[in-house]
C-alpha cells in the first residue's frame, strides 16, 4: 500500500495570542520572534493515521510539502516519525498560494509520484483554518473523498473512514484511492524514536519545481490563486476580569457564587 | 460583472426541523439580498421538505428550491454533489451560502471547486463591498488571534457561515413565496462512497448548542473521575457540560462535549471555565458567551482576557465550596 500525506508547517498554534500581529499595511501576519515554526498539528495527525495503516498493512508513505524555505529540522520531522520518503514543492513560484492553487499544485505532485491507493491530508491548517485543500487535492483527480477521520481501515481494495459528526460519527466505505482528512481524535500523534531521528538525519528530500510536475509558475502560488486578500486587522478584546478573592481558596469560591447570584447569573 | 443573480443559501433539515443555522443563513443572505436589491433563495435537500420550506420562506426566503429523493435523505456528498452542481448551473446565483457545520464544510469546497469558483469557509461577517459589488468575507485566521477580509472575483461566490455569528430575522408568517420542486436524477453509479452505519453519542440532557448555562472543564481538571463533579453543578445549574479538547482526547468525557474551532460554536448567557487555558482556538468556540466565568491557578491564563470574573486558584478548592454555596442560595428560593 502507498499513501500520500500532505504536511504543512507553521507558526505554532499554541503560542500566546499576543504573539500573532499584524503589520502596519494589513498585509501579513507578523510573529513574535520567539514563536517556533512547527509541523501543523492536523499534518501529524493525518502522518500519524498513514503510519499505523502502515504499522497494519505495511508499505510505503510519502510526505509531500509546499511551500519556500520550508526549514528542514521542521519538516523532517515527517520522516524521523516514519515516513519513508519526503517530497518538497519548493520553489518561489508556490509561495503565497490559496486554497485553489495549493491544492492543485499538491494533485499535480501526487499525479507525477504514480499509483497510490490513499492520499491523506489534515482536516484544517491551523493558519488560515481553511479545511479545502484535501477536497480539493480529491477534486483535481476526481478522486472520493471522505473528511474528518476518526478511524481509517483498509482491506480489499477499500476503506472504512469513521467520520466524526455534530453527534457522533459516521462510518463511510470509500473505494480506492481516495482522498481522507484527519481529525485529531485518530490518537495523539507518535513521538520520533532516536533511530527515525538518525534515518531523517541523513535522508535527503526529493524538490520538485513547477516544470517537474508539468504545471506553469502562473498556474499555482499567488499568481494562480483566485481569491484575493483585501486586509488583515486584529480583533479587540476588551480585557476587565473582574477578580473574586477570599482570605482561602473556599471562600474565593463561596464568594464567586454570591457575587454570581447578585448578577443574576445563578 | 458577471450574469450572476441573487443569493442562495443551502438549508439543512434534520428530521423535518428546519436547523438554527438556516435560519441564521437566512438572516444573512436576507441582509445581503437586501443590500444587492435581488432575490434570496434556499435549497433543500433530503425527504419530508414540505413543511420546511414554507418555514424558509417565514425566515425570509422568496423562492425556496426542494429536491426530495430518497437517496438525499442522509448526507453523502457523491449524492448531493450533482444535485447541487445542477442546481448552481441552472439558477446560475451571485453569491452562495452553507453553514459552517459537518456538511457544509464537507459540500462546500468540493462544490467551489468542481464549479470553478473558490470557497471560504468559517466567515463571521459577510457584506457587499459598495466599489466593486463583491462580497467581502471576513473569517478568523490563525485560530482567531487574526481577522482576514477576502474576496474572490469567480461566481457564485462561495461562503460558509459560522454557527451563531448571524441572527435569524423574527418568523413573518405572512410573507410570500414560491417553493419549486426539483428531480434529483442522482443515478446510483455515482455513488462512490456508502454510509455503512451513523452513530449518535450526545450526552442525555440539555443540548450543549442550546443550553443557557453551560460548564466546562480543560486539561487541568485532571481526570474521569474528577470530572464527575464538574457534571454535578451543571446539572445543579440546569446547564450542559462542555470541555476543550483534551478533555475529549483523554476520553474524561465524550469528544460531542468539545467547545471550540473545531467543535461546538456556543453563545450561553453563562460559561463557567474551570481549569482551561482559553487558548484562541478553544475562545473561538464561545465568542458570543454573555458571561465568562473563569477558574485557573495561574493568572496570566488568557481565558482571564475574556472573563467578566474570575478566582485565581486551585479549582479541587475553590469548586466544591462554590458548588455547596450555590446549592445553598437555590434552597434559600
Ligand atoms: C487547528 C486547531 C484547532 C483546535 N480546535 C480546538 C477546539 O475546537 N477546542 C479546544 O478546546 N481546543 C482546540 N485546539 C487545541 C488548543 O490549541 C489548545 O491546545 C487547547 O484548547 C488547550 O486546552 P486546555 O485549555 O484545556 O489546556 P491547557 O492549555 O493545558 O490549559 C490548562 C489550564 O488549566 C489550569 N490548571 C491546571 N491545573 C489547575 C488546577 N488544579 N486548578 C486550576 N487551574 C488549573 C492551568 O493553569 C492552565 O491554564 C485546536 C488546536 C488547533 C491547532
Ligand atoms: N503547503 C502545503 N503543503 C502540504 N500540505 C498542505 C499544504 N497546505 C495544506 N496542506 C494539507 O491540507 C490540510 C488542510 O489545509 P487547509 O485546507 O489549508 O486548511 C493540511 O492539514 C495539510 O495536510
Amino acid at each position: 500500500m502507498k499513501i500520500i500525506v500532505c504536511v504543512e508547517r507553521g507558526a505554532d498554534p499554541e503560542a500566546p495570542p499576543a504573539s500573532f500581529k499584524v503589520d502596519a499595511g494589513g498585509n501579513r501576519v507578523v510573529l513574535a520572534a520567539d514563536v517556533p515554526v512547527v509541523l501543523d498539528p492536523y499534518s501529524e495527525y493525518a502522518l500519524e493515521a498513514a503510519l499505523k495503516l502502515k504499522d497494519a498493512h505495511g508499505g510505503q508513505v510519502i510526505a509531500l510539502s509546499l511551500g519556500t524555505d520550508l526549514p528542514r529540522e521542521v519538516i523532517k520531522k515527517a520522516l524521523a516519525m516514519g515516513a519513508d520518503e519526503l517530497v518538497l514543492l519548493e520553489d518561489e513560484a508556490f509561495a503565497d498560494g490559496d486554497s485553489w492553487s495549493t491544492a492543485y499544485a499538491l494533485a499535480m505532485a501526487i499525479k507525477k509520484t504514480g499509483d497510490y491507493d490513499l492520499i491523506l491530508c489534515g482536516r484544517q491548517a491551523a493558519d488560515w483554518g481553511e479545511g479545502q485543500v484535501g477536497l480539493g487535492i480529491a477534486e483535481v483527480l476526481s478522486l472520493p473523498g471522505v473528511t474528518v477521520a476518526r478511524k481509517i481501515d483498509v482491506a480489499d481494495g477499500k476503506a472504512q473512514v469513521e467520520r466524526v459528526t455534530g453527534d457522533g460519527y459516521e462510518v463511510i466505505e470509500t473505494p480506492l484511492p481516495a482522498v481522507v482528512t484527519v481529525s485529531n481524535e485518530i490518537g495523539e500523534p507518535r513521538y520520533p524514536t532516536i533511530r527515525g531521528i538518525m534515518a531523517a538525519k541523513r535522508k535527503e528530500p526529493v524538490i520538485w519545481k513547477p516544470a517537474d510536475i508539468g504545471v506553469q509558475p502562473s498556474e499555482v502560488g499567488a499568481a494562480g490563486r483566485r481569491s484575493r486578500l483585501v486586509k488583515l486587522f486584529q480583533p479587540v478584546h476588551k480585557a476587565n476580569c473582574q477578580i473574586i478573592h477570599g482570605e482561602t481558596p473556599e471562600e474565593a469560591g463561596a464568594n464567586l457564587a454570591e457575587r454570581l447570584r447578585l448578577e443574576k447569573l445563578i | 460583472m458577471s450574469q450572476n443573480q441573487g443569493v442562495m443559501i443551502f438549508g439543512e433539515v434534520v428530521n423535518g426541523q428546519l436547523q438554527a443555522i438556516t435560519k441564521e443563513l437566512l438572516g444573512c443572505g436576507r441582509k445581503l439580498a437586501s443590500e444587492l436589491q435581488e432575490e434570496l433563495s434556499a435549497v433543500l435537500l433530503g425527504s419530508n421538505l414540505a413543511g420546511s420550506a414554507r418555514e424558509a420562506i417565514t425566515f425570509g426566503a422568496d423562492r425556496v428550491y426542494i429536491v426530495d429523493a430518497p437517496l438525499l435523505k442522509d448526507y453523502q456528498a457523491d449524492a448531493y454533489m450533482p444535485v447541487m452542481e445542477r442546481l448552481v448551473k441552472q439558477t446560475a446565483p451571485r453569491i452562495l451560502l452553507l453553514g459552517q457545520t459537518s456538511i457544509g464544510q464537507d459540500l462546500a469546497p468540493r462544490l467551489a471547486f468542481r464549479l470553478g469558483t473558490e470557497a471560504t469557509t468559517d466567515c463571521i461577517e459577510l457584506s457587499i463591498d459598495p466599489e466593486s459589488g463583491l462580497l467581502e468575507r471576513t473569517k478568523p485566521v490563525y485560530g482567531g488571534n487574526v481577522m482576514a477580509v477576502i474576496t474572490g472575483e469567480h461566481f457564485p461566490e462561495v461562503a460558509t457561515v459560522r454557527s451563531k455569528a448571524y441572527s435569524p430575522l423574527e418568523a413573518d408568517v405572512s410573507k410570500r413565496g414560491e417553493v419549486i420542486n426539483i428531480e434529483a436524477e442522482v443515478e446510483p453509479p455515482a455513488m462512490r462512497t456508502r454510509i455503512i452505519e451513523k452513530v449518535s453519542q450526545v450526552a442525555e440532557g440539555i443540548r450543549l448548542e442550546e443550553a443557557a448555562t453551560v460548564v466546562a472543564g480543560g486539561r487541568g481538571i485532571g481526570s474521569n473521575q474528577d470530572f464527575k463533579q464538574l457534571e454535578e453543578l451543571a446539572r445543579l445549574l440546569k446547564g450542559a457540560i462542555g470541555a476543550s479538547r483534551p478533555p475529549c482526547d483523554n476520553g474524561w468525557i465524550g469528544d460531542t462535549a468539545q467547545i471550540g474551532l473545531t467543535g461546538k460554536i456556543i453563545a450561553p448567557d453563562f460559561y463557567l471555565a474551570v481549569a482551561l487555558s482559553g487558548s484562541s482556538q478553544h475562545i473561538s468556540g464561545v465568542s458570543g458567551a454573555k458571561n465568562i466565568v473563569a477558574i485557573n491557578k495561574d493568572p496570566e491564563a488568557n481565558i482571564f482576557r475574556v472573563a467578566r470574573f474570575g478566582v485565581v486558584g486551585d479549582w479541587k478548592k475553590v469548586l466544591p465550596a462554590f458548588t455547596a454555596r450555590v446549592r445553598e442560595l437555590a434552597g434559600e428560593n
